[in-house]
């Protein structure tokens, strides 16, 4: 909202702005001003003017109450700051309604092309240049979003394996481009033929830090669609953020030193100081916002609809105070992000969370949408001094001096490495240079005192121009060309998250056996520090499966309601065990072997129950669309839930051991049937959606299940009604219990398959679903009963074609699925 | 330094660099440690591993002192076990961790994915069957989630099946309902993890300076101190 407010000052009169001003004008019959006139010259009007209107109003009819007023003035500033926000953001949509568009083509190239069309049409209309950005805005209103939206969705694990290298980059290599494109286009001012002589070497240094300031979100999410190495995309990200940072100070202090009539040595010292100042500085006033906002929300469970507004306000209160002692904002809002939001996060509720990453996804896109699409409409309008050699000299700078400072920074950092950039990686590092919103930004609210400012602001939008349309377009085909080392980012199987686990303890281990310890070391210091104090201070429920277990209480009670109205589409969501063998069997090509959520669900529970000594990000963030994992989590972990509920019936009673087996096998079928018997066999006959829904059904089953079932087996319908009611009040310990009873029950069940054919073997999937062939069907007959309950009850059982399956199913637990087979067949 | 009194045993470093590709300074380094491991002696034992601090929380721990101990990681063919090993057979051990070289053909890629994998696929198969039958690979998964108190075993079981049927079904594909899916097989171990980069994942940075004087001090008092903690936890 403040960007609103602040963007209003610039009084935008905008032609999008004029049609709706005379749309509304025209049922208003005493607004005849306007109404009168043809739209071009509305325009040309300033704003301010159309306070006449209301006031001309009341002269007409003095003496009666006005029926219809008009007050335009008073809601200009919001209003226009809204259409311009509203012209944006269906900018975006439009691009999104043909993915080829954005596929090939950036976003931002084509946010610029836009801004270019409608600064095209203001032009034509004459209408004056809006004073799109002042410094303030900018600083206060805009930049925080963007760079609160990296900081937030940064990844975390790889951005601290690699942190070294980022910020050697981001410092170091945003300094070699500053004063090596400064120094350089200096150089050429000598050159008379150029005619910029006038501009002196302070001048240009200030111009080469803004134009050292890379943006690259045009490559970042390339490099997610083409899933480029992690650590080329994490140096990437980081660069682009912390180089804002060093931006920001090196244009804050040149800004300075370019009015000061001569620079002595000692200031330069002073600067040197004085940017290390700036930047520890505001490194620390981050981590300390960031704790105060961990440990505010530790108070936060009664106030849930506000828990959001603190993450916002506390990183605001960062940078505002951050500025306030004109130390670095943008370093103190992104180190309070990322500080705070592991702990907030575990603090929060889920809507919380989720709402939190949703606002600061949006505000930060619509920030960086407006700045570019700025961009566009400036391009046109403004006033530009052209001059060839300049601009050409600093496009060629630019380029030489990132890619030689890649080069040699690379050489410097590769040592440290564990695995070194090759030289494809440094083209790419180099190549993706791009110029964007920071750098616009920051040319654009450059004081009238410097003199060649119209130039500067020429040069950098050639540059940006150059840059993110070029580049930016040419960087896919240039990465599928050179085919950069990539990783592949699906390793959606449990064994592979298994196996990286596995991988990475014994790395940890070995590592301690050799007695050698880079970064892992202290990170297990921090970790372990962590653990022992912060966590317990910051976070309310210091348990390692504490949110695990606040979902269950909540998610128990949804879960019912859920399955209730989002039967088709929440099936795609719910993970199997049994999904797996129902591919096997059926098609007999397992395009997926597992169900991603299923799959998702291990993972979570690899993730927050392992030995943590490298926490695994789950995935990396895109810029420009948000990370749903936190949904899917949500849904996965409700699965979970519901596979437990299931589980819990047998795990009470011995006798019911049986049963419980056969209720992991058959709840599919059963609840199916008995729930939907008509349409549910329609919808899960599509491809995949099938797989998945099984897990739902023990819930779905043990209501609506219950009456049709009660007549043959009262108690574990009982039951089950039981479980869902008591579930919200039921403690850890119950829950823990009786997952661990369904569990043990169900590795009962199988070892005792396993025991009969050869020690420890895993039967094969198929084995389970056909007892009867193998040993393992001991307790069969005790589920007959409920096959053959079911099978007058669904009117068209799927597993009718193939009776053998349905009867043993029950002993075969939760790999089987029977009913699938012949629905299979039916996919689309 | 350490390294620099350790080069009179120049030509045993120069076979043993050969043998395992780590350098001499690293070489020098690994060695201090290992005679600080083993208090001086020319072998190592289980005991001299257990007693590591900071292995004390990884909760594959056994695992990984298993390893070292492992006939068949020590790229000779045995099998089975071994009580001690010599300075030898831990570098041995330990150059499965070396980073691959910057630019490699896409044989010895192959190569080194192969040796790393198996490194981890011994881990897996105590027996050395040749598969990883179900039973060793719950006992992983659990060690893996031992940390965790609550959620432990039986969710352990519930992963370790889930992901055994998950090896079935990509590596056998289409099985007869007679068929058991006996253990994963180094073949299918292969294809099951062949998305994820071992290569570039499992790595080590030995490093060419010696950091463990830095470190002794640390180590030294770190043990007693641990003690006395878990002495206060008890009473």
């Amino acid at each position: 909202m403040s960007t609103m407010g602040g963007l209003g000052q610039m009084k935008l009169s905008v032609y999008f702005l004029t049609i709706g001003l005379v749309l509304l004008s025209l049922p208003c019959g005493s607004y005849t001003e306007i109404q009168s006139k043809p739209p071009g010259t509305v325009t040309a009007l300033p704003p301010v003017k159309h306070a006449e209107g209301p006031q001309a109003f009341p002269d007409a009819e003095k003496s009666n109450l006005p029926v219809f007023t008009m007050n335009y003035l008073r809601i200009q500033v919001p209003f226009e700051v809204t259409l311009w926000v509203l012209l944006a953001s269906f900018a975006k949509i439009g691009f999104h309604v043909y993915h080829k568009v954005t596929f090939w083509v950036p976003e931002s190239c084509l946010l610029i092309s836009i801004g270019l069309i409608v600064g095209a049409i203001m032009h034509s209309v004459h209408e004056e240049p809006p004073a799109v950005l002042s410094s303030n805005v900018f600083f206060l209103y805009m930049l925080p979003p963007i760079v609160l939206e990296s900081g937030y969705f940064m990844p975390t694990r790889p951005f601290f394996e690699n942190v070294g290298t980022v910020l050697w980059f981001a410092v170091v290599g945003t300094l070699w481009n500053s004063i090596g494109i400064g120094m350089s286009l200096y150089a050429v001012c000598q050159i008379e033929a150029f005619e910029v002589q006038d501009i002196n070497l302070q001048e240009n240094l200030l111009f080469a830090t803004i134009i050292s300031a890379v943006d690259p979100v045009a490559v970042l999410s390339v490099f997610e669609d083409v899933s480029v190495n992690e650590q080329l995309y994490i140096v990437v990200f980081g660069e682009c953020l912390f180089n804002d940072a060093v931006t920001v100070v090196l244009y804050n202090m040149f800004n300075f030193v370019a009015d000061m009539p001569e620079v002595e040595p000692v200031d330069v010292f002073l600067g040197v100081a004085r940017f290390f100042v700036v930047g520890m500085g505001g490194l620390g006033f981050g981590v300390i916002f960031g704790f105060v906002a961990s440990f505010t929300t530790r108070f936060t469970s009664n106030v849930r609809e506000i828990e959001p507004l603190f993450i916002f306000m506390y990183s605001y209160l960062a940078y505002l105070v951050a500025e306030l002692f004109s130390i670095s904002s943008i370093m103190a809002i992104v180190t309070c992000a990322l500080t705070m939001k592991y702990y907030v996060e575990e603090n929060v509720s889920q809507r919380s969370c989720t709402t939190i990453r949703h606002v600061v996804k949006m505000l930060g896109t619509i920030s960086e949408t407006l700045i570019f699409f700025f961009l566009g409409v400036v391009t046109i309008t403004t006033e530009h001094e052209w001059n060839w050699g300049y601009i050409m000299f600093t496009l060629l700078f630019a380029f030489v001096w990132r890619g030689l400072g890649v080069l040699v920074l690379t050489q410097i950092i590769n040592p440290f490495r564990t695995i070194p950039f090759n030289f494809k990686d440094q083209f790419i590092l180099g190549y993706g240079g791009l110029r964007g919103a920071i750098s616009f930004a920051l040319v654009f609210t450059l004081p009238d005192s410097i003199g060649r400012k119209k130039l500067f602001v020429t040069t950098t939008i050639c540059m940006i121009m150059f840059t993110v349309f070029i580049q930016g377009i040419s960087i896919r085909p240039l990465i599928e060309f050179i085919n950069v080392r990539r990783t592949n980012r699906n390793l959606d199987t449990i064994n592979v998250e298994i196996h990286s686990r596995l991988m990475e303890h014994t790395i940890a281990g070995v590592e301690d056996l050799c007695g050698q310890w880079s970064h892992y070391y202290w990170k297990d210091k921090f970790l372990k520090f962590n653990n022992r104090i912060l966590r317990k201070i910051l976070i309310r429920d210091n348990r390692a499966e504490s949110s695990i277990v606040a979902l269950y209480k909540k998610l128990e009670l949804q879960n019912a309601v859920e399955i209730l109205d989002t039967v088709s589409g929440d099936i795609n969501a719910a993970p199997s065990i049994v999904s797996l063998h129902k591919e096997k069997k059926g098609s007999g090509k397992p395009k997926r072997k597992f169900v991603a959520a299923d799959l998702r669900n291990m993972h979570d529970i690899l993730s927050k129950n392992m030995y943590n000594i490298r926490q695994r990000t789950t995935a990396y963030t895109t810029k420009h669309s948000l990370p749903n994992d936190s949904q899917t989590k949500e849904i996965l972990i409700r699965r979970h839930t519901s596979i437990r509920r299931s589980l819990r019936p047998g795990s009470f009673h011995g006798p019911d051991e049986a049963k419980s087996q056969k209720y992991f096998s058959l709840p599919s079928g059963k609840s199916l049937d008995s729930k939907f018997p008509p349409q549910r066999l329609r919808h899960t006959g599509n491809g995949d959606d099938v797989t998945m829904s099984e897990v739902d059904y023990p819930s779905a089953r043990s209501r609506f299940d219950q009456p049709s079932r009660s007549s043959s087996r009262a108690m574990l319908p009982l039951r089950r009604l039981n479980t869902l009611k008591e579930m919200p009040s039921s403690s850890v310990v119950d829950l823990v219990d009786e997952r661990s009873g369904g569990r043990g029950a169900w590795g009962r069940g199988m070892s005792r398959l396993n025991s009969s054919s050869s020690d420890s073997r895993i039967p094969a999937p198929r084995r389970r679903h056909d007892p009867s062939n193998g040993p393992g069907n001991g307790s069969s007959g005790d589920h007959r009963p409920e096959g053959e309950e079911q099978q007058p009850l669904s009117p068209t059982p799927a597993w009718a074609a193939e009776p053998g399956d349905r009867d043993d199913s029950g002993t075969q637990k939760p790999l089987l699925m029977p009913q699938w087979n012949t629905r299979k067949p039916q996919n689309p | 330094m350490g390294a620099l009194q350790s080069l009179p045993d120049e030509p045993e470093y120069r076979d043993l660099s050969e043998k395992t590709g780590f350098s001499f300074e690293q070489i020098g380094i690994l060695h201090k440690r290992f005679k600080q491991l083993s208090h001086n002696e020319d072998t190592l034992r289980r005991d001299d591993l257990n007693t590591i601090p900071d292995l004390a929380c990884n909760p594959i721990r056994t695992q990984i002192i298993e390893a070292f101990f492992d006939k068949r990681n020590f790229h000779q063919n045995g099998e089975g076990t071994v009580q001690e090993i010599s300075f030898e057979e831990f570098l041995v051990v330990m150059s499965h961790f070396r980073p691959p070289a910057l630019n490699m053909t896409e044989e010895q890629r192959e190569n080194i994915r192969r040796e790393k994998l198996r490194f981890l696929f011994n881990m897996h198969d105590t027996d050395n069957d040749g598969t990883i039958t179900l039973e060793e690979y719950r006992h992983v998964v659990e060690e893996l989630l031992s940390r965790s108190g609550a959620l432990g075993k039986e969710t352990a079981k519930g992963i370790a099946d889930a992901a055994m049927l998950e090896v079935a079904s990509i590596s056998v594909g289409h099985m007869e309902p007679d068929e058991f899916y006996e253990g994963i097989t180094f073949e299918h171990f292969l294809k099951i993890l062949k998305d994820i980069e071992i290569e570039t994942r499992m790595n080590i940075r030995f490093l060419n300076m010696d950091t463990t004087n830095l470190c002794n001090d640390w180590r030294q008092e770190r043990p007693q101190r641990q003690r006395f903690e878990w002495l206060e936890r008890k009473t």
